[in-house]
Order: structure tokens, then sequence, then C-alpha cells
């Protein structure tokens, strides 16, 4: 078989094989929990309980400010004991709410409608939109705006995202071995909702298994297609699955609804799955705990909101010196200064790397190798936009390709002067904010 | 949780592929080494002495200048080394021992840490090293050269199958045959002055004629691939260079763009203008082109180097045409016999234009 991919790209090894073997674990209900009102793209939530109010398992407890925002839910049932500044996983403090188990562990009412799928569009939309639903790849962005293209632009395919090209991380892969069928039904709710006639499922090659199971799930189903990836990263990055999957571009400076495309992680279309048959808010998700310095390497099903350092420590704990812990993958993930962070609706993995993985190399002069240029999966000058930043020139950054760049850091992983390209390229992004704003 | 306090905070990327500036250098020095085998076994010990002191040198003044400009000294990525290696490999055995050392020192200084030192030098240092020397020494550069023992300098061995008895030939046109670099002989016999003595003296047969083929004959060939002719250290043997060059290649440290364009070019207007003047051409005269001077060397080890070509991909394909395309032009119609290191000294000129005139349209973005 000819595997599917996109030019552009690179090979770091895989890593999976940590927590790969490890089938989906429950997490018990911890001590307290950290709700983030930042989980998302779009406004934070707003809070509608108090401190020292007592919350049931899936209640509301902040809402959506607005139409790009999103309800966040009680994942275990106790006490409001604060409404204030906590670690986000992206390193950064932020507002959350903190919830100390009262260990009832009670749960508002599920419903069960096995026939969810007669249910009408709106009806479908509200579900999703009241579960609390954002992308759960990483960006975060609200399901339920995704899914509401405007009239002018009719989506004729979803893909699902189960390429998973980050290295170590494994909880879409072990997700897609134990709940195929489920994954499957939430692919069938997005087509519903968007209208598509056509499915995929992308997943890349070093997971021969859940490729096979989901194509015999899918050998059925005519207007779904399992599509087999090359390992390569980033071959789980929006634009670049939608060209190895359809070969259509997503336009610069566009979104995929205007190719007609949709995409989901498989996470997100679980979900998915879960919010529309028995109304079940995002409370909890799979999340890979792994690396080297992880004694015993996991796959928890956790509440969200459950803290790093209690989920390390039910993997067993950590083993020799910890130099870094990265929040997501290694490649696009946040180094945090502390394991005191609450997991979010986008954390799929914790990566623990030793001391030597932690050392940090001078920057030294561009060679003007190319390298970078070689590899961008957006067919960008990185090395360029990373100079013209440093020398204050924002036209010369923009027209290497500084607003195109998807931030994927393969150009920072080849450069052999170890220049911290995304980064400069992230200055250059704030700055241009910036200027475009005085204009 | 114990460690808490060394935890490192950096940006991503968290992982990094282990290719080093060092690491890039000393696997080009690496690739040169068969080179310098070669060249050492042909001429014995001066051609290794010569070499490693135009290293050495290297090496020596960008420790001073850096330690001058109180910047830190990072001799040790062998980029310096590097660049007096290939100025020496631009000189021939004959060369007093001085001449590697003043060409390192100026390729060094002037080429390269006047600009700021490694990825701010605007030409190749060691091309601009030879062409300081070439303009201020040019019998020292271009005189006293050391054939191979037991061959021609210019490789064409065979004197039997150019006269029919040595009488025909002339002093001059033995001279040319026995002392002149290959390309030498090419280009004399493109001096039609020239050409009228010899054939006058050798009886009226067409001697420049027999001459010019058999520079193209299998046995010439054979003698310029594996390096039994006249030539500078480096560029003496094709075979040695090409398994330097295919290592580089596998290891992904040099692209394919510039040396194929480069070679290419080369060898698509060497069979079109290559022959003699009224004279036909030989699908061999592309062959002759490529391996003799400093072609392989050049097109592999010194247009590929990274500061002085230009980044984009459609560039280095410009470059490289570029480049074959003015070696041709110098090598047929120009004053010197040979024109590969100029034609890269012009490029690395007109690189930064090169650059603007190819960016890549970024995934997604529709021409203009």
């Amino acid at each position: 078989m000819r595997l599917k991919t996109f030019p552009g790209g690179i090979h770091p090894p895989d890593e999976k094989h940590y927590s790969a073997s490890a089938p989906i674990s429950n997490f018990p209900t911890p001590k307290r929990v950290i709700i983030h009102l930042s989980q998302h793209i779009g406004a934070p939530s707003t809070p509608v309980v108090e401190k020292g109010e007592r919350v049931q398992k899936g209640q509301l407890i902040a809402k959506a400010s607005g139409f790009v925002s999103l309800n966040q839910h009680a994942s275990i049932s106790g006490m409001v004991n604060k409404i204030g500044n906590f670690l986000h996983p992206t390193g950064a403090m932020s507002t959350a709410i903190e919830i100390i188990s009262d260990d009832q562990n009670d749960m508002i009412a599920l419903d069960d409608d096995p026939k969810y799928l007669d249910l009408p569009v709106d009806v479908l939309k509200e579900r999703i939109e009241n579960a609390g639903i954002c992308g759960m790849g990483g960006a975060g962005f609200p399901t339920h705006v995704k899914l509401s293209p405007p009239e002018d632009k009719p989506i004729d395919t979803v893909i699902l995202n189960g390429v998973e090209c980050e290295p170590y991380l494994t909880s879409d892969y072990r997700l897609m071995l134990r709940n195929s069928d489920e994954i499957l039904s939430g692919l069938k709710i997005i087509m519903k909702v968007v209208g598509a006639k056509k499915g995929m499922i992308g997943i890349e090659e070093n997971k021969p298994d859940a490729i096979a199971l989901m194509q015999k799930r899918c050998a059925k189903e005519k207007d779904i297609e399992v599509v087999a990836l090359k390992m390569q990263y980033p071959q789980g990055a929006e634009k670049q699955l939608i060209y190895a999957a359809t070969n259509r571009k997503v336009p610069a400076g566009g979104l995929p609804m205007a190719i007609g495309v949709v995409v989901q992680n498989v996470g997100t279309a679980f979900a998915i799955y879960e919010a529309v048959r028995y109304q079940k808010p995002l409370i909890d998700r799979v999340i890979s705990i792994t690396g080297p310095m992880v004694k015993t390497p996991m796959n928890l099903l956790a509440p969200i909101g459950s803290l790093y350092s209690d989920l390390v420590e039910h993997c067993g704990g950590i083993t020799g010196t910890l130099g870094k812990a990265i929040s997501g993958g290694p490649m696009m993930g946040f180094a945090l200064p502390s394991l005191e962070a609450g997991m979010t609706k986008g954390s799929s993995g914790l990566v623990l790397l030793g001391e030597e993985a932690a050392r940090s190399m001078a920057e030294h002069t561009c060679l003007r190798c190319a390298r970078c240029v070689d590899i961008c999966p957006m067919n960008l000058m990185p090395s360029m936009i990373a100079n013209s930043v440093k020398y204050d020139d924002l036209d010369m950054a923009v027209q290497a390709g500084l607003n195109d760049c998807i931030k994927c850091g393969s150009c920072a992983y080849v450069c052999p002067a170890q220049i911290r390209i995304v980064q400069w390229i992230d200055t250059g992004k704030i700055r241009y904010a910036e200027a475009q704003r005085k204009k | 949780m114990n460690s808490k306090d060394k935890l490192i905070v950096s940006p991503a990327p968290h992982m990094h592929d282990k290719t080093t500036i060092p690491n890039i250098m000393w696997h080009v020095v690496l690739a040169l080494v068969p080179a310098l085998l070669f060249a050492t076994y042909y001429w014995g010990f001066r051609a290794l002495l010569l070499t490693l002191t135009g290293a050495v040198t290297a090496v020596v003044c960008e420790a001073i200048i850096q330690k001058l400009r109180k910047v830190p000294i990072t001799v040790h990525d062998g980029s310096a080394f590097l660049t007096g290696l290939l100025l020496a490999f631009n000189i021939h055995v004959g060369a007093p021992i001085w001449l590697p050392i003043v060409g390192a020192a100026f390729a060094i200084i002037v080429g390269k840490q006047v600009f700021g030192g490694l990825g701010n030098n605007p030409v190749n240092p060691a091309l601009l090293g030879r062409a300081f020397l070439m303009a201020s020494w040019p019998t020292r550069m271009t005189s006293g050269w050391v054939a191979v023992k037991g061959f021609a300098m210019s490789g064409i061995n065979n004197l039997p199958r150019i006269a029919n008895n040595l009488q025909e030939l002339s002093p001059k046109a033995y001279d040319l045959v026995t002392s002149a670099t290959p390309l030498g002989v090419a280009k004399t016999l493109r001096d039609s002055s020239f050409v009228a003595d010899i054939n006058a003296q050798a009886g009226g047969i067409d001697l420049s004629g027999r001459i010019f083929n058999s520079l193209t004959e299998m046995e010439t060939l054979k003698n310029l691939f594996w390096g039994n002719i006249g030539g500078c250290i480096g560029e003496v043997s094709a075979f040695a260079l090409l398994l330097g060059a295919a290592y580089l290649l596998y290891k992904n440290i040099i692209g394919w763009r510039i040396p194929l364009f480069y070679i290419g070019t080369v060898f698509v207007l060497s069979f079109l203008f290559g022959g003699l003047p009224g004279s036909g051409s030989s699908i061999l005269l592309p062959f002759f082109h490529i391996f003799s001077g400093g072609l392989l060397l050049g097109a592999f080890f010194m247009a590929t180097d990274y500061t002085t070509t230009p980044l984009t991909k459609k560039g280095r394909i410009v470059f490289g045409i570029g480049c074959g395309l003015l070696t041709i032009v110098i090598r047929l119609v120009g004053g010197y016999p040979e024109g590969v290191s100029y034609s890269i000294l012009f490029m690395n000129v007109m690189t930064p234009l090169i650059d603007r005139l190819t960016m890549p349209k970024a995934f997604g973005r529709v021409k203009k």
C-alpha cells in the first residue's frame, strides 16, 4: 500500500514504546482538581458557582462567555475551594476553579439515546455545545464553532485526526484501540452535523493495529475511508493532514472549511459521541503519562483538572533526576516550571525527560545551511524569518512567511546552529500584531 | 515530588536532531581525506605538508583574530581547518611552502573574519584566498607544476598515437603534450596561430586535431579519473573526489541541486560547444571537462558551501546553472584554462539577489 503524506517534514524518533503497550486504565478520583476557565481558544468561561458551594460530578460550573467560548463542568464531586490563579499546562498562571473531593463521586443523571443519529442537527449541535467540547488534539478550538460553518461554505469531507505524530504520545492510539466503535459513531455525528458525504480517518503507519482495527470497523461503511499515512512529522498538523488525505490545500490565512473540509481529533469524536448519546459533559479524557523518567508509563482516563503531580505519582513517580516536564508532545508542548498544573481538555500527554534532554544549548550563528528551508512543511524560509525578526525587518519576515508559520518546530529540530527559530517567529508574530494595531 | 526546583523551562521543540556545526564541518574534512590520500600517494609527503600547512595556518589565524575581536574562540568547529584545507587543495605540489600560508591567512582574515566570521562571509573564503594568490603571484601559482610520476602532465601518454614519429612533434607540440595540464592543452589548441605553427612543423598533418582528440581517448580519460596527470593537490583524482561527494550526499550534508545542475550544465555546454572550432563534438568531451581541472572539487565541495550559496531550492538550481555556464565560458573563450573558482566566486556575489528573486510561495498561497 502506498502511504499518503505531505511535502517537507522531519523524522524524529517516535519514542512511543514507553507507553504504547499500556491499555487505558482509570485514574482513581483525585483529592482535588483544578478546572481552568481557559481550556480553549476564545473568551474564558464565566464561573457560575461560588466558593464553598457543593458541586456534583458533571455539574456546570462555568458557562461560555459568548459563541467562541466553552462550558466547563465539575469533573469530581466536592466543594469549590477557590476561584483564583493556578498553573496552566501552558506554563502560565491562569484563572481556574479548584474543587476538593468529598469522595461521594455522585454524578448528574445521564440519559441514553440509542437512536441519537436520528436527532435533528440542531439538537446534536446543542448537545455538543452544552457538553463543553473543544478540540482535544491540543489547539482547543471550541467544537461547536468548528461545526457551524457559514452557509456559503459547504462541507463535503470530515477527517478524523488519529495521526498522533508527536513523539511519545499514545493517548489517541490507545483510545482508537479501545473505543473504535464510539469514535466511528462520533464521526457519523459530525458528518451529519456539517452535512458531509465523506468521512476519513487518518492514522500514521506506526500504529498498524489501529489502522487494521479501524479498517475492519469501516469495512461496511462505503462513505468512510481509513487513510494510512507515512510516519513523518507534522503529519497531524491540520493543513498537512488535509493535503495528505484529500490532496487539497487550505488557502493561506484561510480555514479548512474554505475547501469543504472539517478536521476533528479522534478523542474529540469520542467526546462528541458521549455528549450526543448520553448528554455527558466533557469531564474526563485519556492522557499519556510517559517518557524515560516515568517509573511506569501509562495511558490514563483521568478527570479534567487532575494535577500532573497526582498523575505522575499514580504512575509510580519519577525515576532518576527529572530535567524537563513537557505538557503535550516534545515538538510543540510546553515545558512546565512544576508539576502542579491541572490538566485541561487539550492535555494529550505529559512527557518527563531527564537532565540530558533538558540541557539547554547555546544559539550559534546561522550557517545558512538551508536545512530549515528544505524541510519546512509550509514551504517557508524559517531562518530568514528568524533573522529578519532579529534585525527588526518585519516586512522581510512576512515575505519569508511569518504569518504562514504553523509553529510545528521542525526547523528548530533540524537546525545545526540550535537557533530557537520558533521563539523568534513567535516574537515576530507578537511584534507584527503590535505594528498592525498601531496602524 | 523531588527535583521541583530543577525543572528547565524552555521553548518548544524539546527534541533536537544530533547534527551540529562541528559535526558537519569535520564530516566534510573527512570526505576530503581520500583526495588528500591520493595526492600524497602520487606526490609524496610534500602534498600532505602543503595541505596541513594551509589548514593549520587557517586555524591559527582564526584563533588569533577571535582573540583580538574578544569573541569566543571556535576553531574546534572545523570550519577554519576546512577553509585552509580547501585553499591548499587549490595549490599545486611544486609551490613554495609560504604560498598556502599566505593564502590561508588571507582567506581567514579578509575572506571570513573581517565580515564577522562563520555564517557572515559573502564569498567562499578558500576561493577568495586562491584568487588573491593568483592575482599576487601568478607565476608561482601556474608554473613549476609536477606531473604524477611516469605520466604526462596532460594525461596524454600515448605519444606514438599522435605522431607517426617523434620528429613530427616540434618542441612546441612536445612541450604542450608533456607539460601542460589537460585544460591547458585544450585551451592552447584554441589558439589558431599556435595551431597553424605546430601543424606546419609537423609537415602539414592535422597534429592539433590529433592532440585534441587524444584528450578524449579512453586512455586519457582513465588517467584523468584516477589522477595520473598534473594538477592542484586536491583536484587531481576525480575518483577520490566522487568518493567523498557520495559520502556527503549520503549523509545529507550537501544537497544534490547545486552539484547536479553545475555538472549537468557543464556536461551539456561542453558537448555543444567543447569541440575545436570547425570540428564536430564527441560524447566523450563532457567527460573530459568534468574530470579535468577543479570542477568536481568545486561542484561538490565549494559551490555547496552553505553560507555563500542560496537558501531557496530554486535559487540553488539557478546557482548551479550559473556556475556551469560561467565555467564553460571561461574555459572555452576566457583568458584562463580553468574557470571553476571565478565562476563560484561570481555566483557567490549573486546569491542575495538570487534568494530575493526565488522566494518560495507558502503552502496554500496562490501565485499572484
